[in-house]
């Protein structure tokens, strides 16, 4: 049977420009999130959680020359970087990019320069961009399915390779934070004026954050240990509304119950979506009591870096490894008081526990789900 | 595993409304993208108020898997077992435009939500109470290979059992075609079409 | 009063989207939301951007919506006693 291994990793935020200046901020407590009164962005100001232009551009530049938008620099240099760190050959026709977005170059739409017209609107240009800048000679694969669309594109890539099609696939996913993005959110109230509190009490909305991230999956074993195994994943459907979370938790219930389907240990921790909106919170609570995971530990890092939309998945995913191979979940900033509709193990403080395997969930628009769970080689 | 076959499947263009390849409603009076949706939505006497409120790339969504399995035993499957694998090339573009409009007055959330593509699966899966697999893709040209090994593996290595996969695009010059097939592995008594990548490309697609 | 409900009514028929619903086929007293028009959170949210831009109306606290959103008679009421004249 066919394994799949996190083989290389990048992640982009407000925290830093790499998987370790981020692991390390959270660890030490550090939140990327901050009060903008860029009027860009929004009249009003409001927490979000930005990476550093200036730092991106400067390192965009020590890679290409080329004229670029931020999101393309985003996810061009997030897979720059976890190529580096990696023994795979980008431009195998063994190999496949996935790139994750929800609204890629979006931001084109109410720039003066931009147009309805513009090809750079259209996310497989981003895709193909992202190949060509490799060298690849594979059509890039678009996955764009609202909040779980980072982890539905790492799935994809772990059944394309376990289905013998490709040995190695890089998983890119990103999204910069626009007036679009930031103006829509505030219409749906969805924001909360503060940075963001996931499973507290007193949550009021989300935060936004930007970032990419990039994860390295691959059918060869790998050379040194610890080494992180992507097991078994699934995606699936609310069939219940369009926006709104489930009030019973069903889609994300289902999904869980097919990740661990046959798997005899419950996982060490989960990573959890917490958006800190009300019901999404309540509804993990209920779908992780369903599938009778209520005394796991449970994180959520948004507290940290916002809701990175299409970058999330893969981020938390390449955080959550990274917990496994520390024996170190991170906590959830900005929760004190749990306020669940159903208990569950939330954790407030960094844990040191021996852990084997973890749990990444994520729910979203369009009453998407999707689950993965990773398990750690010693 | 058996082979899989198309039960059925189901294509929307501006000239007409087709069902296994056959046309099954033309749009006569070549009206627009609006009239003829809701020419279809009254012609198979569809109650469905939320239609109304859907965007365009959803809209044509719902219609098309509305007529793919307005006949469909429903209860044959659970409803985790029933997948929905859907591309396009436009992502929800036309929409996006929209909501964009919006902000310089005030952003719409009903407008807003529509800013994603696979809201239409949402609205797809609502529907038909349909829980299990989501994927949706953004490709420049229908990559019917990749679709076709992407629900091949559905069947292989998920508790999957019915697939609903296409095609279905809005551009922003309000362009649109949409390509939905039923896909279940074969029973011998309800064949229409070989899941076959060369058929599905160079025949029943362009149909 | 009454002018003010018969305008709302028309503007929910054409903000939301309600196919095939006229205002004679609104009661006043009826609940907006659950059973009767079928509205949802979405709904709830356009009708906020309702009273911002037709009356000047801002909202921001979603549970003070779930009151004045009950009928067309609290909405009316509402915005009689809050617009910006």
């Amino acid at each position: 049977m066919t394994r799949v291994y996190l083989e290389s990793d990048n992640v982009i935020t407000s925290l830093g420009f790499t998987t370790g200046q981020n692991f390390s901020a959270m660890e030490a407590g550090i939140s990327g999130i901050h009060i903008s009164e860029n009027n860009e962005l929004s009249l009003n100001p409001f927490p979000v959680s930005l990476v550093d232009k200036i730092r991106l551009h400067e390192e965009f530049s020590g890679i290409s020359k080329n004229e670029h938008t931020d999101f393309e620099k985003l996810i061009l240099l997030s897979a720059h970087k976890a190529l580096a760190g990696s023994a795979i050959n980008p431009s195998s026709h063994k190999t496949l990019f996935i790139l994750s977005t929800t609204k890629g170059n979006v931001d084109l739409l109410h720039k003066k320069s931009g147009n309805n017209q513009d090809v750079r609107l259209y996310l497989w240009h981003s895709a193909d961009l992202l190949r060509r800048f490799f060298n690849n000679p594979n059509q890039a694969v678009v996955i764009s399915n609202a909040c779980v669309s980072g982890l539905t594109a790492m799935i994809t890539g772990m059944r394309l390779i376990k289905n013998g099609d490709y040995d190695n696939v890089v998983v890119t996913g990103g999204d910069v934070v626009s007036k679009f993005i930031v103006s829509g959110f505030q219409s749906f109230l969805s924001l909360s004026p503060q940075p963001c509190r996931p499973f507290d009490r007193n949550r009021d909305g989300l935060t936004l954050g930007e970032g990419a991230a990039t994860v390295i999956l691959t059918n060869r074993n790998p050379e040194k240990l610890p080494a992180v195994e992507l097991v078994a994943g699934a995606t699936s459907n609310d069939a219940n509304h369009i926006s709104g979370p489930s009030r019973t938790g069903e889609g994300l219930f289902v999904a869980i119950n097919k990740t661990l389907n046959g798997i005899g240990e419950p996982p060490g921790f989960i990573s959890a979506h917490g958006t800190a909106t009300p019901y999404n919170d309540d509804m993990e609570s209920i779908a992780f009591n369903r599938a009778g995971l209520q005394e796991v530990p449970v994180n959520s890092i948004k507290g940290f870096i916002g809701h990175t939309l299409g970058a999330a998945g893969i981020i938390e995913s390449v955080i959550g490894a990274g917990s496994l191979v520390k024996n170190r979940v991170i906590k959830t900033a900005g929760l004190q008081n749990q306020g669940l509709a159903q208990p569950i193990n939330t954790i407030k403080e960094n844990l040191d526990i021996t852990l084997r395997s973890f749990l990444k969930t994520a729910s979203g628009f369009g009453g998407s789900n999707a689950t993965a769970l990773f398990v750690k080689h010693e | 595993m058996n082979n899989l076959t198309i039960k059925k499947y189901v294509s929307v263009k501006s000239d007409a409304l087709r069902i296994n390849g056959e046309i099954a409603l033309a749009n006569g009076s070549s009206a627009d993208f609006g009239e003829f949706m809701k020419h279809i939505y009254h012609f198979y006497k569809v109650s469905y108020l939320k239609f109304f409120k859907m965007d365009a790339l959803s809209k044509l969504g719902f219609i098309a898997s509305k007529v793919l399995l307005i006949d469909d035993d429903s209860s044959r499957f659970e409803p985790e077992e029933k997948a929905i694998v859907v591309a396009n090339r436009s992502s929800s573009l036309n929409t996006d435009v929209k909501y964009n409009q919006s902000i310089s007055e005030i952003p719409s959330p009903a407008v807003f939500v529509y800013t994603l593509p696979n809201i239409l699966q949402g609205e797809i899966s609502i529907h038909h109470n349909m829980k299990g697999e989501n994927a949706f893709f953004v490709q420049e040209k229908p990559d019917v290979p990749f679709l076709v090994n992407y629900v091949n593996i559905l069947f292989k290595t998920t508790r999957t059992k019915k697939v609903i996969a296409g095609w279905i695009e809005v551009d922003v010059n309000n362009f649109y075609q949409a390509f939905l097939m039923d896909v279940e592995e074969s029973d011998n008594n309800s064949l229409i079409a070989n899941f076959d990548i060369d058929l599905i490309q160079n025949q029943l697609f362009t149909e | 009063m009454e002018d003010l409900k018969e305008k709302l009514k028309a503007q929910l028929i054409e903000q939301l989207n309600l196919e095939d619903i006229t205002p004679a086929d609104i009661n006043s007293s009826d609940p907006l939301f659950g059973e009767g028009l079928g509205l949802d959170s979405i709904d709830a949210l356009e009708i906020i951007v309702l009273l911002q831009k037709e009356y000047g109306i801002k909202i921001e606290d979603t549970k003070k919506g779930k009151e004045i959103f009950q009928s067309i008679d609290t909405l009316a009421a509402y915005i009689e006693a809050n617009k910006k004249s």
